[in-house]
């Protein structure tokens, strides 16, 4: 292998190609971290730049899709309607590798519907929640994702319910369900690359502190808390379609998962019990975690049998956009049939 | 006592809902066109599944009037909640066809028309076996009595039959056993119907088939290349997605693969069916919702952003009446304004003001084609009578002209221009050129963003570059003037005036012929679309007087024109509105424009 050779990628791109505009962001953002992230799984996995879709809603995570993939089309859309707006692309152009970045705000709040919609309609795209528990753009405000008891910068406490939004997809049928840390490039990045492989909704709940409203003591999405209260249930692998897994393992330490593209993720077991197809025992040990004040980490739940949207509405391989009037107009006899004439 | 009525009489159906006198009432209308006479019917029903009142309202019109007429010759009085009401919208000279168990004493007493009392009940009772059908039943034989009294044949009601239950031969024979019973029994009973009647014609309805407005809209998007649709239940909205979804069930599936060449979603609301569409046209797919009042203010922020993003969408507005829930079974044309400029900020789009059944049809293409030339959400404007009820209408034009994709960047195009701006205006008609996710060049990606934005896409707070994007948008918006559709005008010189849009028009044609027949004759603009095309100024300037006729209560389109116009053309404009639920009649116009000659006349001002 020449030197020139190694740094590009399987599609033989260099990894400046998937970087973006410098982020606008405060420094020590957990956003910005899931942004390096991003860039390394996209790089990885070779993602051709021209398929990738960059979707947000409105908020500070909703801006990253600018730190990434300068040459991706971009939509940075409405606040908590991001979903409805990738579902339509993906409808148009089947082809798109569609990525949604949204946040807590965006997602557990104004967005909470389009949320849930998208996952029962399992429209394959990467969704990624930068959950920080607090509204950054407007300077601080509890989200629906803040812990019960946990407190605010300048006063004030949480006492009501959190919105796990884990929890919830699993609930409603969600086909790949991930939590991570922004701090934790070496989970985050291969989950990132399985979500990508995933066909269906891949959701990625991305603990990200904000430096600047919530990393104080109180918070429950401070790095320092974080840190302290992550309890990882698996540490994945991923290895991409056609390379032979090498790793040795004991029995019943590792659970291997099979992606839809031929690729496949190893999940050592760090939690012997812990099954990732199991969606009762996922929700079970979300809501064990969180009432211990953990914070579980990991694959979630994945499963692999669901039809996703364009299967189910029994959508052509090709994009529709592309059918031109020839292929949908009806022919002059059916059409004299129907409008009068025949 | 009345005129004779030949073939220019109103039959009104008065029912309860949920009863299944639908059937009855299309079969009636179908057999009075089958005769060859013009028919226009009008359903004017409630918001409810079963129980309350509803009426239907069958004209029969040599002259092919095709709007509602205010009172009525011929009354079917089958709902005892209503009678009282009923009776009195009869014309002097006219009948009641009534059950017989309902009293004739007091209001309901009238000696200036003719009574048939039915015992509707006791006759389905006696004839009709099958207890479960019988409710259906009673209802066909007011059609066997209706065609006894209006010497309708009987091959001709069976043959309206065969149409309604094209794929149920038992119920079209089970129906016609109910006609026969009511024909039989006027036949025996009621004496003869002296001041209406109804003669064959020939050549008024040749070739002429009858479509709802909605169906045709569907029709519009098929032939106009639209694959992805979003939309959320709405009445009077919904027939048009569901009619789109079953023309595509029909003609849109590979028979052999299953696969369909579109993809259709019904949303969890009208946020996320817009949101839909807008993705879709982003992506590059011809897309479209439709929605009624509720369900615009829901899109109103998505609209404003894919305005100022410049996406592409089709929005159909089957209006009714509001504000709030209002009365959602009844006709307006009340979002005019709203749609126009539907947005916060400086926001503008393009509204298509289809007046017809065949117009809905065309503008579903149209619309298509414009907002991928605009780039913008553009909006079709139907309403409750046009979209739900039917209407007799020539057939529609096959299309022969490709869709018109607007300005697309493909990969070629972009390696002999790489360093394009998505925003620029490079051939001044202010619509930049886009491209499509998905395009194989490195230089196809921009950022959609619905924050301030340059000539890059890159975003900006700059003053200059914000008010220049603005004066873009207006020049694009002035570009929109000269490629919607354009006035329809009808002059002869007089120095009185007429404009109108949408489904209004039907008044204003019998009600220009009524002004003729007065001694008053009028010229006609009807506005197709918004923005304003130039002729409407000029036409106003060649008029004393114009009246603007629309069915709200606020004059929208009044006020639009007062916006756009010059001080001396707004004092040639009189508002004329119409606005309690019911389609507009012709004596809606024809009484205050002549009341309004009457009063210039007065003050000493007018010519006519």
């Amino acid at each position: 292998m020449t030197a020139a050779a190694q740094t590009l990628n399987i599609i033989g791109l260099a990894r400046e190609v998937y970087k973006g505009s410098p982020t606008t962001l405060c420094a020590g953002c957990g956003h910005n971290s899931i942004t390096n992230h991003l860039i390394k799984a996209l790089y990885d996995y070779g993602v051709p730049p021209h398929r990738l879709a960059k979707m947000s809603g409105i908020g500070c995570s909703s801006k990253t899709p600018a730190y990434f993939v300068d040459q991706a089309h971009g939509f940075n859309g409405l606040h908590g309607r991001m979903p409805s707006a990738a579902t339509g692309a993906k409808l148009a152009n089947r082809e798109l590798m569609v990525l949604g970045i949204s946040g807590d705000g965006d997602t557990a709040s104004i967005g909470l519907g389009q949320y849930c919609h998208m996952i029962r309609r399992n429209v394959d795209m990467t969704y990624i929640v930068e959950n920080n528990g607090v509204y950054g753009l407007t300077k601080g405000q509890f989200s629906a994702t803040a812990d019960v008891g946990s407190t605010l910068k300048h006063g004030g406490t949480n006492t009501y319910t959190t919105i796990d939004v884990c929890g919830l997809a699993i609930e409603l049928g969600a086909t790949f369900v991930a939590r991570s840390f922004s701090g934790d490039g070496k989970q985050l990045v291969p989950l990132l690359e399985a979500a990508f492989a995933h066909r269906g909704t891949a959701i990625l709940d991305v603990i990200s502190p904000c430096v600047t409203f919530n990393d104080h003591e109180g918070s429950t999405k401070s790095y320092a808390y974080v840190k302290e209260h992550d309890v990882l249930v698996n540490a994945p692998d991923f290895i991409p379609a056609g390379k032979e897994i090498v790793v040795d393992y004991e029995p019943g330490t590792v659970q291997e998962v099979e992606l839809d593209d031929g690729s496949h993720l190893l999940l050592r077991k760090l939690d012997r019990d812990y099954d990732a197809t199991d969606r009762l025992g996922a929700l079970r040990t979300i809501h064990e975690s969180r009432t211990r004040g953990e914070l579980v980490t990991g694959l979630l739940f994945v499963s692999g049998d669901e039809p996703d949207l364009c299967e189910r509405e029994r959508m052509p391989a090709r994009p529709l956009r592309d059918y031109a009037e020839g292929e949908l107009r009806l022919d002059r006899a059916t059409f004299a049939k129907i409008a009068g004439g025949a | 006592m009345g005129n004779k009525a030949v073939n220019d009489f109103t039959i009104r159906v008065a029912t309860v809902n949920g009863s299944g006198s639908q059937s009855s009432n299309l079969v009636l209308t179908n057999a009075i066109f089958r005769l060859g006479v013009p028919v226009a019917p009008k359903n004017v029903f409630p918001s409810n599944i079963e129980g309350l009142p509803t009426w239907y309202d069958i004209r029969a019109t040599a002259r092919g009037y095709r709007c509602r007429t205010r009172t009525i010759d011929l009354l079917v009085a089958l709902n005892t909640a209503t009678w009282t009401q009923d009776v009195a919208s009869v014309r002097t000279g006219g009948a009641i066809v009534h059950e017989s168990s309902y009293p004739v004493s007091g209001l309901t007493q009238r000696d200036d028309i003719t009574y048939y009392a039915v015992p509707f009940t006791e006759l389905a009772k006696t004839h009709v076996k099958d207890g479960a059908m019988r409710k259906y039943l009673t209802n066909m034989i007011y059609v066997g009595v209706l065609a006894e009294l209006l010497r309708i044949p009987e091959s001709t009601i069976e043959a309206a039959l065969g149409v309604q239950f094209k794929s149920k031969p038992k119920a079209a024979a089970a129906n016609l056993e109910a006609v026969r019973v009511g024909s039989a029994y006027a036949r025996e009973h009621l004496p003869p119907l002296e001041n209406i009647a109804i003669e064959p014609m020939t050549g008024a309805t040749d070739g002429l088939f009858f479509i709802d407005g909605n169906r045709a809209a569907a029709l519009g998007c098929v032939m106009g290349g639209c694959t992805v649709s979003a939309w959320y239940p709405i009445t009077p909205a919904s027939s048009l997605c569901e009619s789109f979804i079953a023309l595509c069930e029909k003609y849109r599936v590979d028979p052999e693969s299953g696969e369909r060449k579109y993809a259709i979603v019904q949303a969890e609301d009208e946020l996320a069916a817009v949101g839909m569409i807008i993705g879709a046209g982003w992506a590059g797919a011809r897309a479209m919702t439709a929605t009624s009042g509720p369900g615009i203010s829901l899109m109103a922020e998505y609209v404003g952003y894919a305005s100022f993003t410049e996406i592409p969408a089709v929005i159909f507005d089957v209006q009714r009446v509001g504000p709030s829930t209002g009365l959602p079974t009844r006709t307006m044309q009340g979002d005019l304004s709203f749609t126009y400029t539907l947005g916060h900020g400086d926001t503008k789009h393009p509204v298509l003001l289809p007046g017809s059944v065949e117009e809905l049809y065309e503008d579903g293409m149209a619309a298509l084609d414009l907002a991928e030339r605009m780039q913008s959400p553009v909006f079709v404007l139907s309403d409750l009578d046009l979209g739900m009820n039917s209407w007799l209408t020539k057939p529609f034009a096959y299309p022969e002209k490709p869709f018109d994709r607007g300005k697309v960047l493909r990969a070629e195009d972009l390696s002999a221009q790489p360093d394009w701006g998505r925003y620029r205006d490079v051939d001044g008609d202010g619509i930049p050129y886009r491209t499509l996710p998905g395009t194989d060049h490195p230089a196809a990606g921009y950022f959609t963003r619905g924050t301030g934005h340059d000539e890059e896409a890159k975003y900006s707070e700059n003053p200059d570059v914000w008010q220049r994007n603005l004066d873009r948008l207006a020049r694009k918006h002035e570009t929109a003037r000269t490629l919607v559709p354009q006035p329809l005008v009808e002059e002869t010189g007089s120095a009185i005036g007429i404009l109108a849009y949408g489904s209004t028009h039907h008044a204003v044609v019998e009600a220009r012929d009524l002004l003729r027949e007065a001694g008053l004759e009028t010229d006609y603009l009807r506005v197709r679309a918004l923005p304003l095309a130039a002729e409407v100024a000029t036409f106003i300037d060649r008029h004393e007087t114009v009246y603007v006729v629309e069915q709200n209560r606020d004059g929208q389109l009044f006020g639009i024109l007062r916006n756009e116009l010059l001080p001396e053309q707004i004092a040639r404009l009189r508002s004329l509105r119409h606005y309690n639920g019911v389609p507009i009649d012709a004596s809606a116009i024809v009484d205050p424009v002549l009341e309004s000659r009457r009063e210039l006349a007065h003050a000493g001002g007018a010519r006519s």
